[in-house]
């Protein structure tokens, strides 16, 4: 699992999350929040399908993690290589 | 019956029972609707007579904004339920009408329509009105722990012209208020934005799609569903909802409950039974509804533009428990065939006819006293309505009829089961959905949020606050 491909499979949520948003030009260091329409209702969806599709817990205390594209990589890729 | 185990069991197929078992049997909760009737949609649903299909409850979806607009209750119901905007094929409407004796307000699906109106009828309230419009956009109407305020009060800051304010209230009210004469500022804030910021619109074949499309995804996400079960008792044990005794006698249990019900109506099921709290927050505002359906088109009448017309013709609108058995002073008129269904069209006319009912007069009526009445007040409404249409002769709507359906409070209470066939429940809404026991929790009507939309977010925010967010995040 490299970071390049965590991102895919963030993005493959974001997509059935909010499939009326355009994420072809996503910028990885800009907040999510900045570029798209997502409201905490949909950052709660990332969090559970996160761990309906690959078994990944996250914390609350750690949502800031998932603020943007890099920073969901960054926190998310370990967790990925652990389960693999 | 024994091991009859739940994650979640849920009271109710309405739009919100269905909206939360969505919700929790996408993530993975093994989760049991139980209906008490054979068909699915509560308050709102629809029937067959001699072939032909009727809705009841729905006139119109509210809250209808155009594709690609964001942030709003619609856009966020079909990211929650993973409904693709598509599958509820939502038609717009044309356009509708306030329509007071002396003044009349049009407004569509534009907001700048009525502004317009508004401006050009009580130029006067110009400023009010707009400083009223930002009070609205700011409010945080999903607040789940807001203080109750007086509409009434809150509006009196802004207009002062008590027509402009009674035909303002008129459509909000008779779409949502289970509260007389006045609406907590939040509801009033939900259904301002739900039917005048927002607008109409409707599947061309009715509410029967958007209840198809929630119980297909309610079974595909591997959600059960027991219908012709009702619950008759919750048992409580150590101020918790220990098991559910169901009308066959049988019983399950489950982690956490959701009723959908009506807040008196599952106060009621609770053995022990709350009712002092029951009776202390009963609703009582009850409608009756006229159909008519002809073999003409009724823009063939001149009765092609409108969609809704929220009628009144006294001095002052009175939104409150009918005197007599219907009160035919104020109503709303729905008139289907005018959504914009492009290049398709109902194959019929229908008109319908809601006015404010009384649910003791209906109540206890005799069997044939009861049809007699439904016969003479079916006349009553639909007469009364026809004040705000073009005139079309007696002789000519006979003629053309081709079948008749009326629902009653009596009916209401039949099929809903809401206590006095109220038809917008409980006049206090619990926002935060909790009970007197630690794992009941209220969706739907008696929580608050309202509308079908307004429906199925409450279903999805009860579920998510009570069920799914807690452990969200839990290892």
């Amino acid at each position: 699992m490299t970071k390049d491909n965590c991102k895919k499979l963030v993005i493959d949520i974001i997509s059935d999350i909010a499939p009326d948003e355009d994420l072809t030009a996503i910028k990885p260091e800009i907040r999510l929040r900045d570029q798209l329409q997502l409201d905490s209702m949909d950052f709660l969806d990332i969090v559970m399908e996160l761990r309906k599709r690959h078994g990944i817990e996250v914390p609350e205390a750690d949502y800031g993690q998932l603020a943007s594209l890099e920073s969901c990589a960054e926190y998310l890729t370990p967790k990925f290589v652990a389960k693999a | 019956m024994k091991d009859s185990h739940y994650d979640v069991a849920i009271i109710g197929a309405g739009m919100s029972g269905l909206a939360a078992g969505i919700r929790l049997a996408h993530f993975g909760r093994k989760v049991c609707i139980f209906e008490r009737h054979n068909a699915p949609g509560g308050l709102n649903s629809f029937y067959s007579i001699a072939g032909r299909k009727y809705d009841v409850g729905l006139h119109a979806l509210t809250n209808y904004v155009a594709p690609g607009v964001k942030g709003t209750p619609l856009g966020k119901l079909l990211r929650q339920l993973r409904i693709d905007r598509e599958e509820f094929a939502l038609r717009p409407q044309k356009q509708s009408r306030i329509a007071f004796r002396d003044c009349s307000l049009k407004f569509t699906n534009d907001f700048a329509v009525l502004e317009a109106e508004i401006a050009e009828k009580f130029p006067a309230q110009a400023d009010g009105w707009r400083s009223l419009v930002l009070a609205v956009k700011a409010y945080d109407d999903v607040s789940l722990d807001a203080k109750p305020l007086s509409a009434r009060k809150v509006i009196s800051h802004h207009l002062t012209d008590p027509l402009l304010i009674d035909m303002i209230f008129c459509p909000l009210m008779y779409y949502g208020s289970a509260q007389e004469r006045d609406m907590e500022f939040g509801q009033f804030v939900i259904m301002f934005k739900a039917l005048l910021l927002e607008g109409f619109a409707r599947p061309l074949d009715g509410v029967r799609v958007i209840i198809r499309v929630l119980l297909e995804k309610f079974r595909h996400a591997g959600g059960e569903r027991r219908m012709k079960c009702g619950v008759a008792h919750i048992i409580e044990e150590h101020a918790r909802a220990s098991r559910l005794v169901l009308d066959d006698g049988s019983e399950i249990t489950a982690g956490q409950v959701i009723s959908s019900i009506g807040f008196a109506e599952t106060m009621k099921l609770c053995a022990p039974p709350q009712t002092s709290a029951a009776e202390q927050n009963t609703g009582k505002l009850s409608y009756a509804e006229t159909i008519s359906v002809y073999n003409r088109q009724p823009a063939e009448w001149g009765w092609g533009d409108d969609t809704i017309i929220f009628f009144n013709d006294s001095d002052r609108f009175d939104y409150s428990q009918a005197r007599q058995p219907v009160d035919l002073r104020s109503g709303v008129i729905c008139l289907p065939n005018n959504f914009d269904y492009g290049s398709e069209q109902l194959p019929e006319g229908i008109f319908r006819v809601t006015s404010l009912a009384n649910y003791d007069l209906w109540a206890h009526l005799p069997e044939e006293i009861y049809q007699a009445e439904k016969r003479r007040w079916f006349g009553e409404i639909t007469r009364s309505a026809r004040r705000f249409l073009p005139p079309v002769d007696d002789a000519v709507l006979t003629t053309s009829q081709l079948a008749t359906d009326m629902f009653t409070p009596r009916t209401i209470r039949k099929f809903t089961g809401h206590l006095n066939g109220a038809i917008y429940g409980a006049p206090q809404k619990i926002r935060n959905g909790r009970t007197h026991l630690e794992n009941l929790y209220l969706c739907g009507t008696d929580q608050g949020f309202l509308g079908i939309i307004g429906a199925m977010l409450s279903g999805i925010s009860m579920a998510n606050f009570h069920v799914l967010q807690g452990s969200a995040g839990r290892s």
